[in-house]
C-alpha cells in the first residue's frame, strides 16, 4: 500500500515505503513499511493488482518480449478459436485452448496469479489411468500433510479414506 | 406477471447464525468446473449446452448429496423470478443473460434443499458449483462445496491439466477454479475513513473486493465482499486459511474502529444511529441505495447495542425483500419506479413497527 510520508524502514534504507505488510504470528498482527527493494530482499513478491482486466493484460501481452511463441498465431485445433479472438473477449474457447496457446497463456497466468504450476486438488477421472492415480495420490498425501500440521484433523480423517481407497494394496 | 410464484429457498444464508453474523453477513465458497470434450459455454452450440446440462442433472439427482433439489431452466420461467433468485444471490446476472436478449436455453441452477448448496450449469463455465451459508464458515463452505465437486467428478469427466489444474473459460478461474468470499459490513472502517487503507493492504495480500453482487457490483450500505483474487499456484486450503485470517484481522480492525467511533465521537455516532432509525420508521419513499445506507447505520446500532432491535435476521431479511423483484413478488405485478419507492418504505415501515414479514402490497399502511 503506498505509504508517501514514510520511509523503509529497513535498516540504513531511506528510500520511500511502498509496501506495507500486514503479519500475522500467533494471532497478533504486526505492520511494517517497506521500500519494494527490501520488499523484495525479504522474500515478498508484489502481487497482482486487485479487479484484474484480462483484456487489458492482453492487450499488452504483445509489447513486452519474448513475443508470443508460434503456437499463439494458429487457431485452436478443437474449437478454431485464434488467440486474437481471446484477446478481444479474455475468454477461451475450449479445454484445448490451453494446449493449443500454451506458452502465451503460461506467460499470461503467471501474470494474473504468479505461478503456472495447480498445486491444489488433483482430479481422478471415473477411469483413471496409473499416471491418473499416481498424481491424485501425490496431491492427496501433499493435502493430508498440510491438515495435519494444522491440525485440521476432521479432513485429514477424510483425506485418508480417499487415499486408503485408491492407493495400491501393497504400498498401504 | 402470470406464474409468479417463486419457491421459498435459497434463502438460509440470511439467517444470521454462526460466527460473527452481526459483521459477516454470508460465506460463500464457488469451484468454476468444466466438462472435458465440449467447447466452453460461450463457444457451445445449444445442442452441446444441453448435453451438458443433461449430464449434470442426471448426475445430482444420482448423488447422495444433492437428490433432494430443484432443477431450474432460467428460460422457463418469468423473468421476474429470475430476479428474484438473483437477488437472493442463487444466480448470477450471467445466468440470467442481463445485457443479452435473455438467457441460454440450457442456462440453469439446481438448488439443493436440505444443504447450502447449488450448481449453476452452463454460466460462464459449465459448472459453478455454489454454497452460501450465513456467517464466517469458510473451511466449513470448502469443505462442503469440496464433497460435492468429488461427487461430481467421480461421474462426469472434467477438463483438467496436469500443469494448469482445472481448466476454465477464462484464465482468472484456471487452477483451483476456486473464489471463496465474504460478506462483511464495516461502518466503522468507512466512517473513520480508513477503509481504504484496509482494502489496498488487503490487495497486497493477494485479495480483493467488490459489492453486494460480485463483480461489477457497487459497494452500497458499507457491505464488501472479500475474495481471494488468484486461484492458481496456491493450494485450496492455503487459499482458504489465507482468507480466514485476512477477514478475522479485518473483523478486529473494524471492531477497533466501532471502540474508537464510540470513545472519540460517540455523540455524533449515536444520532447517525437514531437518525437512520428515525428515518426508516416514518420515511414515505425510499430509494434502494437510501435504503442500505440506513439499513447500515441501524445495523450498527443493534451490534453496538445501542438499539435494542430488530435482530441481524430481520435486518438481513429486509436487505432482500426490499429489492425491486421481491417488491414486485409482494405486489403481484410489476411496479414502477416511484411505486417501488412507496412500497420499499411501507414495508420498511410495516417491519420496524411490529416485526412481521413479509411485505404488503399495500403502500399506505
Amino acid at each position: 500500500m503506498s505509504e508517501p510520508d514514510r520511509s523503509c524502514e529497513a535498516p540504513g534504507c531511506e528510500r520511500p515505503a511502498t509496501v506495507h505488510l500486514t503479519q500475522i504470528v500467533d494471532n497478533k498482527s504486526s505492520v511494517h513499511y517497506l521500500c519494494v527493494t527490501c520488499a523484495q530482499a525479504k522474500g515478498i513478491s508484489p502481487i497482482a493488482p486487485a479487479n484484474i482486466d484480462v483484456s487489458d493484460f492482453l492487450s499488452h501481452l504483445g509489447e513486452t518480449p519474448p513475443p508470443p511463441s508460434a503456437g499463439v498465431s494458429h487457431p485452436c485445433s478443437r474449437c478454431g478459436l485464434t488467440f486474437d479472438n481471446f484477446k478481444e473477449s479474455g475468454r477461451l474457447g475450449c479445454p484445448r485452448c490451453y494446449t493449443s496457446f500454451e506458452s502465451g497463456l503460461r506467460r499470461l497466468l503467471n501474470r494474473i496469479h504468479g505461478a503456472t504450476r495447480h498445486v491444489g486438488k488433483v482430479y481422478l477421472p471415473p477411469d483413471p489411468a496409473a499416471a491418473d492415480l499416481s498424481r491424485r495420490l501425490d496431491g492427496l498425501r501433499r493435502r493430508l500433510r498440510r491438515a495435519v500440521e494444522t491440525e485440521d484433523f476432521e479432513r485429514a480423517a477424510v483425506l485418508r479414506d480417499e487415499i486408503i481407497a485408491i492407493e495400491p494394496a501393497g504400498k498401504r | 406477471m402470470s406464474g409468479f410464484d417463486v419457491p421459498d429457498f435459497g434463502m438460509s444464508w440470511l439467517d444470521a447464525v454462526g460466527t460473527s453474523a452481526d459483521v459477516v453477513l454470508s460465506t460463500r465458497v464457488r469451484l468454476a468446473r468444466n466438462l472435458q470434450g465440449y467447447p466452453f459455454v460461450a463457444k457451445a452450440g445449444p445442442d452441446e449446452r444441453e448435453a451438458v446440462f443433461d449430464a449434470v442433472r442426471r448426475v445430482a439427482r444420482a448423488s447422495q448429496l444433492t437428490r433432494h433439489c430443484a432443477c431450474i431452466r432460467m428460460a422457463k420461467i418469468d423473468p421476474h423470478a429470475r430476479r428474484v433468485f438473483m437477488e437472493r444471490r442463487l444466480v448470477s446476472s450471467d445466468l440470467v443473460g442481463e445485457g443479452r436478449p435473455g438467457p441460454h436455453e440450457a442456462a440453469a441452477v439446481i438448488a439443493v434443499f436440505d444443504e447450502p448448496i447449488s450448481i449453476m450449469i452452463n454460466e460462464e463455465d459449465h459448472l459453478r458449483l455454489q454454497s452460501l451459508s450465513s456467517g464466517l464458515c469458510i473451511a466449513e463452505a470448502w469443505n462442503l462445496v469440496d464433497r460435492l465437486d468429488e461427487a461430481i467428478g467421480r461421474e462426469l469427466l472434467l477438463a483438467f491439466h496436469p500443469e494448469f489444474g482445472y481448466l476454465t473459460s477464462c484464465p482468472t478461474n484456471t487452477g483451483t477454479g476456486l473464489r471463496a468470499s465474504v460478506l462483511v459490513h464495516l461502518p466503522g472502517l468507512v466512517l473513520t475513513k480508513e477503509i481504504d487503507r484496509v482494502l489496498q493492504g488487503l490487495a497486497h495480500m493477494g485479495l480483493t473486493y467488490r459489492g453486494l453482487y460480485g463483480e461489477g457490483s457497487e459497494v452500497v450500505g458499507n457491505f464488501f465482499q472479500i475474495s481471494n483474487q488468484t486461484t492458481l499456484g496456491k493450494s485450496e486450503e492455503d487459499l482458504v486459511d489465507h482468507l480466514v485470517r485476512m477477514v478475522d484481522t479485518v473483523i478486529q480492525t473494524e471492531a477497533r474502529a466501532r471502540h474508537t467511533l464510540m470513545r472519540d465521537a460517540g455523540p455524533s455516532t449515536e444520532n447517525l444511529i437514531w437518525r437512520a432509525y428515525g428515518l426508516l420508521r416514518y420515511a414515505r419513499l425510499l430509494t434502494y441505495k437510501d435504503l442500505m445506507e440506513l439499513l447500515s447505520g441501524v445495523r450498527l446500532g443493534v451490534s453496538l447495542k445501542l438499539l435494542p432491535g430488530p435482530p441481524v435476521y430481520t435486518l438481513n431479511r429486509m436487505m432482500i425483500f426490499s429489492q425491486a423483484a421481491h417488491l414486485d413478488q409482494a405486489a403481484g405485478r410489476e411496479l414502477s419506479r416511484p411505486e417501488r419507492q412507496a412500497h420499499r418504505a411501507s414495508y420498511v415501515r410495516k417491519v420496524l413497527s411490529d416485526g412481521n414479514e413479509p411485505p404488503t402490497s399495500d403502500p399506505g399502511g
